[in-house]
């Protein structure tokens, strides 16, 4: 009846493990199929080259980033980027302040200084308008003597032939800067660099959805002199909130006396020259028509806003021009080459280790050290499937001391199945049966090895939680082992043991079985003969049978009789 | 390897045992020893040698050098920069890398170009890396405090897993004792301290901490089947108990140890990658001086602490007048 019971577990556990080894295999192919999964990890920069671009805000005495404000600053930096063109970026935050750009590849320094440059929010006035969807066709509010553009006259006025009075003046269209109007692609909007645009000068740019094109004059209220912005509801004019969205915008002194001049002029003006364009790095994020002089340096912008858009864009007004700067506290250029020398370097070591951990293991454990190896290679697989896809869903990416990580695991991994046998030893030597002493061993060792997994598993965390950067990949790869460890000694090394018990050659304790009880010390007289755990042997301990009963008789009485061979004892042991 | 088994069942037995409980004075003594000059070291020899992600500059690293000659850099450099304060070292076989104070963009383009010429190495080839000062103490500053939250946690959890808090301060103050040995070996080897080897260090918590559970775990089953009759003192029991483990604990630390003596060998000697060097030189140290540490100072100190509970010594007390009786 013992007999089949932990056989029957043993195929139990075994097919547990192939399903979850299936699961993660199918999950993963899933990803490689219908979504951009891959079989292998994704790589870190480290390995695989490219440039990583630490970010510190410029904080004065006592200050501190909001989570607000960081967020606010990555998406900004996100535009940023992806307005270059470089494909594949990273940006996140780390610990509580930092921001890092990971960038494959070595980027040019036009794309460095996008990223290191701060956000510029300017309000410029609109001058022409049209829906950037169609072809230019009648511009809402623009001059129509202006000259058409011809395609056979080469070089167009660029230069204003009458010196324009103030920003919203029409003679700032340039039939050159018409043309460019008419012609105006929003696709083009990013790589014109209008974030470095002079302030002095009249753009050409689109709305962030490329829906509407503008011509816009010269700068008038940069980012700096807004105070605050928020949302909330609008009020009427019987002072009742009503159901409508909008943003207040706050100005500083200097921006309260800029706006009034600038309402007071835009008032009077009518169709696109009403408007009033809010630029965040070169595009228009919004441009609402002023709608009343406004001297007290308090503004609301109206229009058709639900919460959450009202909200982004007081963020994008409040944050726009990035209120903290940031200065690159590092900056990591690493060659293709290097990093995949670096990760041959890794792999290569982990092999030799790998290695050596198996000649030890064959020469400790003899054919059991198989077992080791064979659980050592379970536990490879599933990392490697749990890593692929980790770097499919979370976007981990594997870093050079993500793969010290690995190599570190494979000890502490190794160190279960030591544990285990050990103790299947202990229980040996007690004179256990082989499947007796594998159940016995089994018990104790889990207790064991839980314990001291939980610490591990305790560290990985701590590091996870409060560490940043490289030490976060560690702690990553380390918990998984941790977990897959625990997982294998479980659904793998023990039932394998089970069933290794029930055969001849293990069972009978071959001298190459790693589990000889003659090697052991343990008192054996054939197969599955083994003498009786031997009661109370010498007087002088006659009465302290109740407390070594259990497991420790022979080691005990050994030690308290050193000297006595093993025969001795055996002998002895019969007496009684 | 044949007799380690045979060692083994002597140790299981108590036929063969190392007094490590016994002879503590001797182990205290040369723990605080070791201890001592590890703090010695660093006091007289100058401390520690910063990575340059604690000094902030720039650094650059060129991969497949056609030779790995210190001159051509500094050439280049000069170069560039006159009079700038250059350090070369040689990583790897094919591997040369530059360290300056901290250089303007344009600066770093230039020497990065000047360098590629130098070692005939395409510009992709070089890595410019430049990092500000506050770097590395930012990652210092995380790891501390990653470190007291996870000794805080830890002690809390290993007493109430062992319903004793006298084993958490026993494994916390042979986790300090690696934690100084480690860092004392750093500043003897002239290492550099990097990110890199700071997490080399928060690794060997976890297995510093991680060995004295395996061992402790052992300790507890023994001492927890001391009955009133016993035939063992209190340290006795502790120390068969390490005996009975010290197999485990050798295989362990073997197993343990060679992935990462064969990381430090590849990341030194043969192939060169920094990281992997640095974490692991932290690493072997680690679980060398953990493994020995656990045996040779958490157990013994353990046992003395519990030696002087009234309760013990009375059961202590009991056995050896049993045993005493019983001999003569």
């Amino acid at each position: 009846m013992a007999r089949s019971t932990p056989a029957k577990k043993a195929w139990r556990s075994l097919t547990w493990l192939l399903v979850i080894i299936a699961t993660l295999t199918a999950v993963n192919a899933g990803g490689v199929l219908f979504s951009n999964g891959s079989w292998t990890p994704k790589l870190a920069l480290d390995l695989e080259g490219g440039t990583q671009i630490v970010l510190q805000p410029q904080l004065g005495e006592g200050e501190t980033v909001s989570g607000e404000q960081l967020t606010q600053a990555v998406s900004i930096i996100r535009q940023r980027i992806d307005a270059g063109g470089v494909s594949e970026a990273e940006i996140s935050t780390q610990g509580t302040q930092n921001i890092v750009v990971s960038i494959p590849g070595v980027p040019d320094q036009q794309t460095l200084d996008r990223i290191e440059s701060s956000a510029k929010l300017e309000f410029r006035p609109v001058l022409v308008t049209d829906a950037a969807a169609t072809s230019a066709t009648g511009e809402d509010g623009a001059d129509a003597s202006a000259a058409p553009s011809d395609p056979a006259a080469p070089p167009l006025e660029s230069t204003p032939s009458v010196s324009p009075t103030d920003p919203s003046d029409l003679n700032y269209v340039t039939p050159a800067l018409l043309d460019q109007f008419t012609n105006f692609n929003c696709d083009d909007v990013d790589a014109l660099g209008l974030n470095t645009a002079p302030a002095d000068q009249p753009i050409v740019t689109c709305d962030d959805a490329d829906s509407v094109k503008y011509v816009l004059g010269p700068v008038e209220i940069t980012g700096e002199n807004i105070a605050d912005a928020s949302a909330g509801l609008s009020t009427n004019s019987q002072g009742a909130t009503t159901n409508e969205w909008g943003v207040n915008l706050n100005f500083d002194a200097t921006g309260t006396e800029q706006f009034a001049a600038v309402s007071e002029r835009l008032f009077s003006l009518e169709g696109a020259r009403n408007q009033f364009a809010v630029v965040l790095d070169g595009r228009v994020i919004t441009a609402p028509t002023t709608g009343g002089v406004f001297t007290n340096g308090e503004a609301r912008i109206t229009g058709s806003f639900t919460q959450d858009s009202s909200k982004a864009l007081a963020d994008q007004l409040k944050f726009g021009a990035l209120p903290i700067g940031f200065e690159v506290q590092s900056r990591d250029t690493i060659s293709a080459t290097l990093g995949s020398s670096q990760l041959t370097s890794g792999i290569i070591a982990g092999a030799i280790g790998l290695l050596l951990v198996v000649i030890y293991s064959l020469f400790q454990y003899r054919l059991l050290g198989f077992v080791t190896v064979a659980s050592l290679i379970v536990a490879g697989v599933l990392t490697y499937l749990v890593l692929a896809i980790m770097s499919w869903r979370q976007g981990f990416r594997l870093s050079l001391a993500g793969v010290a990580g690995l190599i570190v695991a494979i000890g502490f991994t190794a160190d279960s199945f030591i544990v285990y046998f050990e103790r299947i030893r202990d229980e040996l030597r007690d004179g256990r049966s082989l499947e007796a002493a594998v159940e016995a061993g089994w018990k104790r060792a889990l207790r064991t090895i839980i314990a001291a997994k939980g610490v591990n598993m305790l560290s990985a965390v701590v590091l996870f939680v409060l560490a940043i950067g490289n030490v976060r990949g560690f702690a990553i790869t380390f918990g998984i082992t941790v977990i897959i460890d625990v997982l294998v000694v479980v659904l793998f090394t023990h039932p394998i043991m089970q069933l290794l018990a029930t055969t001849r050659f293990y069972a009978n304790g071959h001298r190459l079985s790693g589990l000889d009880p003659q090697a052991l010390g343990a008192v054996y007289r054939g197969r599955a003969q083994f003498r009786a755990p031997v009661a109370a042997a010498q007087g002088k301990k006659a009465a302290g049978g109740k407390e070594a009963a259990r497991r420790q008789t022979i080691a005990e009485r050994k030690a308290t009789e050193a000297e006595k061979s093993f025969e001795d004892a055996s002998t002895k042991g019969k007496k009684s | 390897m044949a007799n380690l088994t045979q060692f083994g069942n002597d140790l299981y037995t108590g036929k063969k045992s190392v007094s490590f409980v016994g002879k503590r004075r001797l182990w205290y003594s040369i723990a605080i020893v070791l201890m001592a000059i590890s703090v010695v070291i660093p006091l007289a020899g100058g401390g520690f040698n910063f990575g340059i992600e604690f000094r902030g500059g720039s650094q650059f690293q060129i991969t497949g050098a056609s030779t790995v000659e210190q001159q051509p850099a500094i050439d280049a450099v000069q170069e560039v920069v006159p009079g700038e304060v250059t350090r070369v070292t040689t990583v790897g076989s094919a591997g040369v890398r530059v360290q300056t104070d901290q250089l303007t963009d344009a600066e770093t383009r230039e020497v990065a170009a000047s360098l590629a010429d130098a070692y005939g190495v395409q510009v992709a080839d070089v890595t410019a890396s430049f990092i500000g000062p506050s770097w590395g103490a930012d990652i210092t500053e995380q790891a501390v405090r990653g470190l007291l939250v996870f000794l805080a946690l830890a002690s809390i959890i290993m007493a109430l897993y062992f319903r004793t808090w006298k084993m958490s301060v026993a494994a916390m103050v042979a986790l300090l004792h690696d934690l100084v040995i480690t860092a004392g070996v750093y500043a003897a080897t002239g290492f550099e301290v990097t990110p890199a080897a700071i997490i080399g260090f928060l690794t060997i918590l976890g297995f510093s901490l991680y060995d004295t559970v395996v061992v402790f775990d052992k300790v507890r089953e023994n001492t927890g089947e001391l009955g009133q009759q016993s035939r063992y003192t209190f340290s006795e029991a502790v120390n068969l108990a390490v005996n009975q483990t010290l197999v485990r604990s050798i295989n362990t630390g073997v197993v343990a140890a060679l992935p990462v003596a064969a990381i430090l060998f590849i990341g030194s000697f043969v192939l060169g990658a920094d990281t992997l060097r640095d974490i692991s030189l932290a690493l072997l140290v680690g679980i060398i001086v953990g493994t020995y540490s656990t045996v040779f100072v958490a157990a013994p100190l353990y046992a003395q602490m519990r030696e002087g509970e009234p309760e013990i010594r009375k059961t202590d007390d009991r056995t050896r007048i049993a045993r005493g009786e019983a001999v003569v």
